[in-house]
């Protein structure tokens, strides 16, 4: 492992050590808790509260501010999950394993409240709780390949081995993605063609718009906090034995 | 991965051909085990007509979507023993530390499983169209379809394979995460035999069937190999 070592930042080191890595986040917490509390009861009162009905679909629409953005972490956490893993099979950073691990659930339930909000609002819209649709299957390919990664990651009983294996499967699920994420084009039946296009003017009037960029922020900051809450509960776990711990946990008691 | 020059090494070509050869032996020697997954296959189709309706019209229009779901099944069941007798006996250990890459040994083991299941289900595919009264324009197009898409299977399920060797009971598991990774081959495979059956030219689906199956051909093995050094050594 002794090869030429890059000259990285001091920061980088510390975010790779798991001590490193708890302490530096410490005083980030109520900063995020306090971004996405702002930002999701600012943007849902937005929303539900002041933007203007639908003209077609009236309040039901309202739904969407749930429902995009968690449809959108959904997809990023997955590369989230991926990129960490490819870290730590590139670099052998223990944590980024640890990040892989703690990312993985929380892009399922990503998936689950997206794949849930769509069934209810395609209720009012569509008539009907679930159509096989592009969008939705390949929202369900997704939940499936988060499930499977999970799965696998239970099945290993020696922890560095669970961390490998479920980083290349992740990277295998990557390479897969786009070409789920094209069969949108290819199958697209009775969903709306894509709202948000990053080329494009939003096809969304601006004062519905806002609030679900708000809402997006958001849900960012959620995700973040979440994120680096789980990675650091996973830390105490697998650090359990290690002095720093130890002197924390009294350090609490008292 | 290079092996000390006084050890004399087996050219890596020759290394794939001996591989390649005595895996076909061996397959051939458990002929029994071979014929199982198309013995699935044949009954799965029988339990259709069973279970949905005997007519011929319902059948034909279900025959593309089911035979293409039933071959994906039934190489999905013969994946979980791609590497695991190997695994048992030692023989992939020795495979990880030959000084011939691993990869190209994985791409060998991959290649006779297809001969041994994809090409065998391809070659059984007519039968199950009669069975389930497919209409004759289907035909060229299901066995195209399944030709190049078993070959993909088979790609993709070796990483799945390689991932849960060490597992016990890994079966369930493996089915698990090779699943979602299917979804797209099965899309293709399916809609490329309904086109040809509907009348229209499959040549789109199929190219991109071949698309996917070089795609997996690029990936796979190098995804299969590392997947095995996991299994093995954590």
């Amino acid at each position: 492992m002794a090869r030429t070592r890059p000259i990285m930042p001091a920061w980088f080191h510390r975010l790779g050590s798991p001590k490193g890595f708890y302490s530096m986040t410490t005083p980030w917490l109520p900063w995020l808790a306090a971004a996405s509390l702002v930002l999701l009861i600012g943007g849902a009162v937005w929303g539900l509260g002041f933007a203007p009905a639908d003209a077609k679909q009236g309040n039901s629409f309202r739904i969407i501010y749930i429902h995009v953005p968690s449809a959108f972490l959904a997809l990023a956490g997955y590369y989230v999950m991926a990129v960490a893993g490819a870290i730590g099979l590139i670099w052998r950073m223990k944590l980024s394993f640890v990040a892989m691990k703690a990312a993985a659930p929380l892009g399922a339930a990503l998936t689950l409240i997206s794949l849930v909000t769509g069934a209810l609002w395609g209720k009012p819209t569509w008539g009907t709780y679930w159509v096989w649709d592009a969008r939705i299957t390949s929202m369900l390919v997704l939940f499936f390949l988060y499930l499977g990664v999970i799965a696998l990651h239970y099945a290993y009983t020696n922890g560095e081995a669970a961390g490998k294996a479920a980083a290349v499967l992740a990277l295998v699920g990557t390479a897969n993605i786009p070409i789920i994420y094209k069969s949108v084009d290819w199958w697209y039946t009775l969903h709306q063609p894509a709202t948000i296009k990053l080329t494009e003017a939003p096809s969304m009037h601006p004062s519905m718009f806002q609030p679900l960029l708000v809402m997006i922020a958001g849900f960012y900051c959620l995700y973040a906090l979440v994120l680096i809450l789980n990675i650091r509960a996973e830390i105490l776990h697998r650090e359990r034995g290690s002095h720093w711990v130890v002197e924390l946990a009294r350090s609490r008691r008292s | 991965m290079s092996a000390p020059d006084v050890v004399p090494t087996l050219a890596t070509g020759r290394a794939f051909r001996a591989l390649l050869v005595r895996d076909l032996t061996l397959a051939f020697r458990h002929r029994g085990e071979m014929a199982n997954p198309l013995i699935f296959f044949v009954m799965v189709a029988t339990l259709i007509p069973l279970g949905v309706t005997p007519e011929s019209r319902q059948l034909a229009a279900l025959a593309p979507g089911i035979i293409w779901v039933m071959a994906l099944l039934a190489s999905l069941l013969s994946a979980e023993s791609l590497f695991l007798a190997d695994y048992r006996d030692g023989t992939l250990e020795q495979l990880v530390l030959s000084p011939q890459p691993l990869w190209l040994m994985v791409l060998a083991k991959i290649t006779v499983h297809w001969l041994v299941t994809g090409l065998p289900l391809t070659l059984l595919s007519p039968l199950l169209g009669i069975m389930l009264s497919l209409p004759a324009a289907g035909f060229g197009s299901l066995m195209v379809s399944l030709v190049l898409g078993t070959a993909a299977l088979s790609m993709i399920g070796a990483i799945g394979a390689a991932l849960t060797v060490a597992i016990s009971r890994g079966g369930l598991l493996l089915s698990l995460i090779v699943m979602p990774l299917y979804m797209p081959v099965l899309i293709f495979g399916a809609s490329a035999v309904q086109l040809a059956v509907d009348g229209m030219s499959p040549a789109g689906n199929l190219a991109v069937l071949g698309a996917l199956l070089a795609f997996s051909c690029l990936l796979s093995p190098f995804a299969t190999a590392g997947a095995l050094r996991v299994s093995l050594h954590g």
